[in-house]
């Protein structure tokens, strides 16, 4: 296969795992967490330093998994017993993390693993990202079939019918949060040892990435009404890495990448809001015809006090 | 089994804005019991029951439950043994769920919420009986998200899936009010059927007087966060409308001069 096509076929791979971390607060809890580029970063630099001590690459990513579950906790516990709004509580923790990061990596901002077993040492590239995606992704879905699952969707559906359960709804959310930037730090960990580095700056435009593949992989799914969010996550990210990649190859410079993902995002979210804009006022419309046809109901059933 | 001790509420305290809801208000509620409770807008019926499940937080008196001081219980801790249709159609069901999802979910409360999988199979049977009692062909609409459904249909689903366990408390908030007039009719019946079977100690709001006096052992009037009427028994089965009507006037007259 053409090098070009496998590289953002790989890097894809990585990056869904990310995005259905993203898919889990955006989309599911409905929560703002833009700890996204930090998290990525933590994960990165925590396999990436333990790699360097000699830990095994698939226990550094574990221990990664668990670096971001603390990331999530740290901003659940912001959001949930703290009350601090659910943006600034994750903004707080990213910024926090940068510092945390640079720790990590003993101050430097860049780990090189060149000398290191990674879990990409003499094997193919793609079948080990395949494998390891796939599990995210069946993972991702079952867990979502659980009643734990549920509780998490129903939170960003209508908080209120889960308190009606008997539910704390603030532990369900820390969990989530810690369960979604697990996924995150996963992927900053496989992609260090992927690109044989880590580096501070790796984490910049994570979010941004996530959400326009969401909004991507939505747009296109939606049409054919079939919605795995696991396939939706992949397919998104797959589209959203192209169309980057297609971009440097006509010519654009590295440098200008992050001013086209922008570009990007705000084009995919201009399209998907204008469609919005117009159920949201066919809806609107419907709303009131409802109300007026209830009233006319409720004066013509008299009878009420 | 449960009761109100002096309790008081006001929103927005020391503002423009105050709005004294409750000030000392008592109220006993023995187990079987099903009070209907009217009122005119801005009673506070929504308020009383919001404090009863511990939406609303008390700012003094006590809340007795089964003999447990239960003012400081988060609304959470409140609820798990408490089921509520609120006034509102939308906070009743998770919307982007199905009705089997909902139903689900309702069945499971009180068990825990691990990582055993939600839906089961063999329920189908089960839900589609639940479902039929309404007669609104929802038993054919299973697999359907909530959004689809009209507010009537809504609510008619929230009162099935909050009787679905055993409650020790139902608290009903006008659930029939966004209903047509005939399928108000059959929910009241079926609430009053579900009630009776189950042994559920209710509190219905309701700004229907005909229903207010045909269901429930125990009517009570709110005006201005005080009961103004409150009558049980053999008193109830021998009110009239006419009666209850007489009795409101006399009262909003005294209220008006004292
Ligand atoms: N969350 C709140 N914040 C401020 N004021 C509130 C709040 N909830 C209720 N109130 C006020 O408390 C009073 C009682 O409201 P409540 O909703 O209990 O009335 P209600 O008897 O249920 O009326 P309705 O028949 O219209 O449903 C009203 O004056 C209302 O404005
Ligand atoms: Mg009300």
């Amino acid at each position: 296969m053409n090098s070009f096509i496998m590289s953002v076929l790989q890097q894809s791979l990585i990056f869904s795992i990310t995005v259905m971390g993203i898919y889990i607060t955006y989309k599911i809890l409905k929560f703002a967490d833009l700890s996204a580029d930090g998290s990525f970063t933590l994960g990165a630099s925590v396999s990436a330093i333990l790699i360097t001590r000699g830990v095994s690459p698939i226990v550094s990513l574990g221990i990664s998994m668990l670096a971001g579950a603390l990331a999530g906790l740290a901003t659940g516990i912001l959001n949930v017993k703290l009350k601090i709004q659910d943006i600034l509580s994750s903004i707080l923790v990213m910024v926090g993390l940068y510092s945390i990061n640079l720790r990590i990596m003993e101050g430097k901002a860049n780990l090189p693993l060149f000398n290191h077993k990674s879990l990409f040492t003499d094997k193919n590239p793609l079948f080990v990202l395949s494998i390891i995606t796939l599990i995210c992704a069946m993972f991702f879905t079952l867990f979502f079939k659980t009643k734990l699952g549920y509780l998490l969707k129903g939170i960003g559906d209508n908080e209120n019918m889960i308190t009606s359960l008997g539910i704390n709804i603030g532990s369900i959310k820390i969990f989530a949060l810690s369960l979604s930037n697990s996924f995150i730090a996963l992927s900053g960990g496989i992609m260090a040892q992927y690109q044989g580095f880590s580096d501070i700056n790796m984490g910049t435009g994570t979010m941004i990435m996530g959400l326009a593949s969401i909004i991507i992989g939505y747009s296109i799914f939606k049409r054919i009404g079939f919605l795995n969010s696991s396939i939706i996550c992949i397919v998104g990210t797959l589209l959203y890495r192209t169309s980057i990649a297609l971009s440097l190859r006509a010519g654009f410079n590295p440098s200008d990448l992050k001013l086209i993902s922008s570009i990007l995002v705000v084009i995919v979210l201009s399209i998907g809001n204008s469609k919005e804009l117009f159920i949201n006022r066919r809806n609107q419309s419907l709303r009131k015809k409802k109300l007026k046809n209830s009233t006319t109901l409720r004066e013509a059933g008299g009878g009420n006090a | 089994m449960l009761k109100l001790n002096q309790v008081s509420k006001t929103f927005n305290k020391d503002s423009i804005n105050e709005q004294k809801v409750f000030n000392n208000f008592s109220m006993d509620i023995e187990k079987d019991d099903f009070i209907c409770v009217l009122g005119s807008n801005g009673a506070g019926k929504s308020t009383l029951l919001n404090i009863i499940s511990g939406k609303v937080k008390v700012d003094d008196g006590d809340i007795i439950l089964n003999n447990v001081d239960v003012t400081e219980d988060t609304e959470y801790e409140k609820c798990k043994r408490i089921s509520r249709i609120f006034q509102d159609p939308s906070l009743g069901t998770n919307p982007s769920m199905t009705i089997y999802e909902n139903l689900s979910m309702a069945k499971n409360k009180g068990s825990r919420f691990g990582l055993s999988f939600l839906i089961d199979r063999k329920d189908e049977g089960y839900f589609k009986e639940l479902l039929k009692t309404l007669h609104l062909g929802l038993e054919d609409k299973l697999h359907t998200p909530v959004s689809q459904l009209s507010g009537g249909q809504r609510q008619s689903l929230a009162l099935i899936m909050a009787v679905i366990g055993k409650p020790d408390l139902l608290l009903l908030d006008e659930h029939t009010a966004a209903l047509d007039p005939k399928t108000s009719e059959i929910v009241m019946n079926i609430t009053d059927n579900i009630v009776k079977e189950k042994g559920l100690t209710t509190i219905m709001v309701t700004h229907n007087v005909d229903q207010a006096i045909r269901y429930g052992n125990r009517l009570i009037m709110l005006h201005r966060g005080n009961k103004i009427i409150d009558v049980s028994g053999e008193k109830k089965n021998s009110l009239t409308k006419e009666r209850l009507l007489e009795l409101f006037k006399d009262m909003d007259d005294k209220s008006l001069f004292s």
